[in-house]
């Protein structure tokens, strides 16, 4: 089954527009000199998806009180936000040409109160879906409908910290609360099943108290359509995506050498052709 | 001070739909009142500390000012990266309350044996440090926790603490109380103390005071922010300086009292200032507080002979 779904999420092929939101991110990348690629790359059409078609927000009002909260719980994924936050308009797209360098705004993980549009400053693992817990508890107690989705890496969920929210945000019934693992099934030393295997995935978000369901991570119109489903389960939800690390080149998919990597211009134009010529 | 503490939470909560309590595993039927009027703004969350403090931070994105309660070395050790992160860099209004500061939990061993929290706390960014000195100044401090927006770690001595505070003498947060029986500019020796060693500092002023030595007393109750232009102005009137804390010598008043004097541009002999606290080691032995003090040579009379001591110097 997990094999199935593995396969299944390496065998979509990009479309012209998830092509083109990569192209953006190696740009950022080699102009930063560096950037956790592997884990943008997973997690790129998660992001796509929520902020096409999926979270309420205004650009012009970042703090809008009634909009949907997305927080990277993942920080290091950060350049897959940076992209869409720019094209949203959020920020000018300028922005994304400057990223890690002295007097940016935008550095190598997200900060809420540099960086419009980003609600949580992450980077350091296992913070996000507490902070989730909060948020979604201050939604039930102000009576206000929006949600909040939290994105988690499958290495990240090694934390306790992220099993201590759990616990809460199901004694909570904090069916606001969506908590979406990007399951690249590689974290930083190796593969998740070397180093701390979180098999059986869906069973343990089961058993602490969430409803689950499974989704491939870069499928568009699949992650729509499980993202737009009508609820009626007083639980929170656990999105399993199954993705690939480093989705769309060919000698970073599945590979922890790219968790982070060096990229110059010359490596970085050879990226862009590989991806365009897929298309 | 714990029941006054929790009894302004309660009734700040009253006053301030802000106001949400958190505990983690505390006595049963704690703020049961609170609990029975809002319930929707009361959590007991069980022993999961890194959780709490982030879902405290969540809920004062959105507006609300957290009163977060538990155990002080757990509150500051167990916790620190969601301190750090959660709370401090996202500069928020979250109040974290550690029960048994010092060395209240005297028969519990080093694992309750809060003896480093004000350092942890006071060397986190934007983090504030106030430890009060009695029950009533712990009221008059609380309702500066609806108006502040930074977090602030309020350390909590036992109850039934003695009152030596006086509404007389004033109160603004993170300004130093005075404590003077005699009307001098000059003191002979100056005392500097935080939380429930002000107690001892009162003691050891009568004491002195029979010597014919001027003693003054500032009360710090905010470690940080640091009064920093009264305790130079003072320091620089007196001819001995006394730090007492309950605490650890790394990183508490008296380390914050000797790295302004450090900083400062105005000369000063380091040999004119003593600090009193504990080693840099866990507490080996159990007994009461008292004992433990005495112990360690934090008791009022040890302190009064070695001041002595150097005074004749």
């Amino acid at each position: 089954m997990l094999n199935t779904k593995i396969k299944e999420s390496q065998e979509i092929c990009l479309d012209e527009r998830s092509v083109n939101l990569r192209e953006q991110i190696i740009k950022s990348v080699i102009s930063a000199g560096r950037g956790h690629i592997g884990g943008a790359f997973s997690s790129l059409e998660i992001l796509r998806v929520l902020y096409d078609d999926i979270l309420n927000y205004d650009p012009k009002d970042p703090r809008l009180i009634n909009r949907d909260r997305f927080i990277l719980s993942k920080g290091h994924s950060c350049l897959a936000l940076y992209v869409l936050l720019a094209e949203k308009g959020f920020f000018p797209k300028s922005e994304l040409s400057r990223c890690f360098k002295t007097g940016a705004m935008l550095g190598g993980h997200p900060e809420r109160d540099k960086i419009p549009g980003v609600e949580a400053s992450t980077g350091s693992l296992g913070h996000g879906l507490s902070i989730g817990v909060g948020l979604a508890l201050a939604a039930k107690i102000q009576k206000r409908s929006n949600k909040i989705y939290v994105l988690l890496g499958d290495g990240e969920i090694n934390e306790g910290s992220v099993w201590e929210a759990a616990m809460a945000a199901s004694k909570h019934k904090l069916d606001n609360l969506i908590a979406m693992v990007d399951y690249n099934k590689v974290q930083s030393a190796g593969s998740v099943d070397s180093i701390m295997s979180m098999e059986p995935m869906l069973d343990k978000w089961t058993s602490f108290g969430f409803e689950t369901i499974e989704v491939n991570g870069h499928d568009i119109s699949e992650l729509k359509e499980k993202l737009s489903l009508e609820r009626t389960l007083s639980k929170p939800l656990a999105i399993i995506c199954h993705t690939v690390k480093g989705k769309g080149i060919n000698e970073a998919e599945g590979n922890p050498e790219w968790h982070y990597k060096r990229v110059d211009e010359s490596l970085g134009e050879n990226l862009i052709k590989q991806l365009k010529d897929a298309l | 001070m714990r029941n006054t503490c929790f009894e302004m939470i309660h009734l700040l909560a009253k006053q301030d739909e802000r106001v949400i309590f958190i505990g983690s595993d505390l006595s049963p039927g704690l703020l049961g009142d609170m609990q029975e009027e809002m319930p929707d703004r009361f959590f007991m969350e069980g022993i999961s500390e890194a959780n709490i403090i982030g879902m405290a931070a969540g809920l004062a994105m959105d507006g609300f000012i957290p009163y977060v309660v538990t155990i002080g070395t757990f509150i500051t050790r167990r916790c620190y990266e969601q301190i750090a992160v959660d709370l401090c860099l996202h500069d928020l209004p979250v109040r974290l309350i550690g029960i048994g500061g010092g060395l209240n939990y005297a028969p519990l061993g080093p694992t309750h044996q809060s003896i480093e929290d004000i350092s942890l706390m006071r060397s986190l960014p934007n983090m504030q440090v106030f430890a009060p000195c009695d029950a009533e100044e712990m009221k008059r401090f609380m309702p500066e926790t609806l108006k502040n927006k930074s977090p602030i770690y309020i350390r909590l001595a036992k109850g039934y603490d003695p009152v030596i505070s006086d509404d007389s003498r004033g109160f603004t947060f993170g300004k130093a109380i005075t404590i003077s029986e005699a009307d001098e500019s000059e003191n002979d020796v100056l005392l500097l103390s935080t939380g429930i060693m002000t107690q001892e500092s009162m003691i050891i002023q009568k004491a002195l005071s029979k010597e014919n030595i001027n003693t003054k007393i500032l009360h710090v109750h905010t470690v940080k922010p640091l009064d920093s232009v009264k305790i130079l102005k003072e320091i620089y009137q007196s001819k001995l300086v006394v730090t007492l804390e309950e605490h650890t010598l790394i990183g508490g008043l008296g380390s914050s009292v000797v790295e302004l004097l450090s900083d400062s541009e105005k000369e000063f002999c380091m040999s004119q200032i003593m600090r009193f606290g504990l080693p840099d080691k866990f507490v080996e032995d159990y007994g009461t507080q008292e004992s433990l003090l005495l112990q360690h040579g934090l008791d009022a009379d040890s302190i009064t002979k070695k001041i002595l001591h150097r005074f004749k110097d």
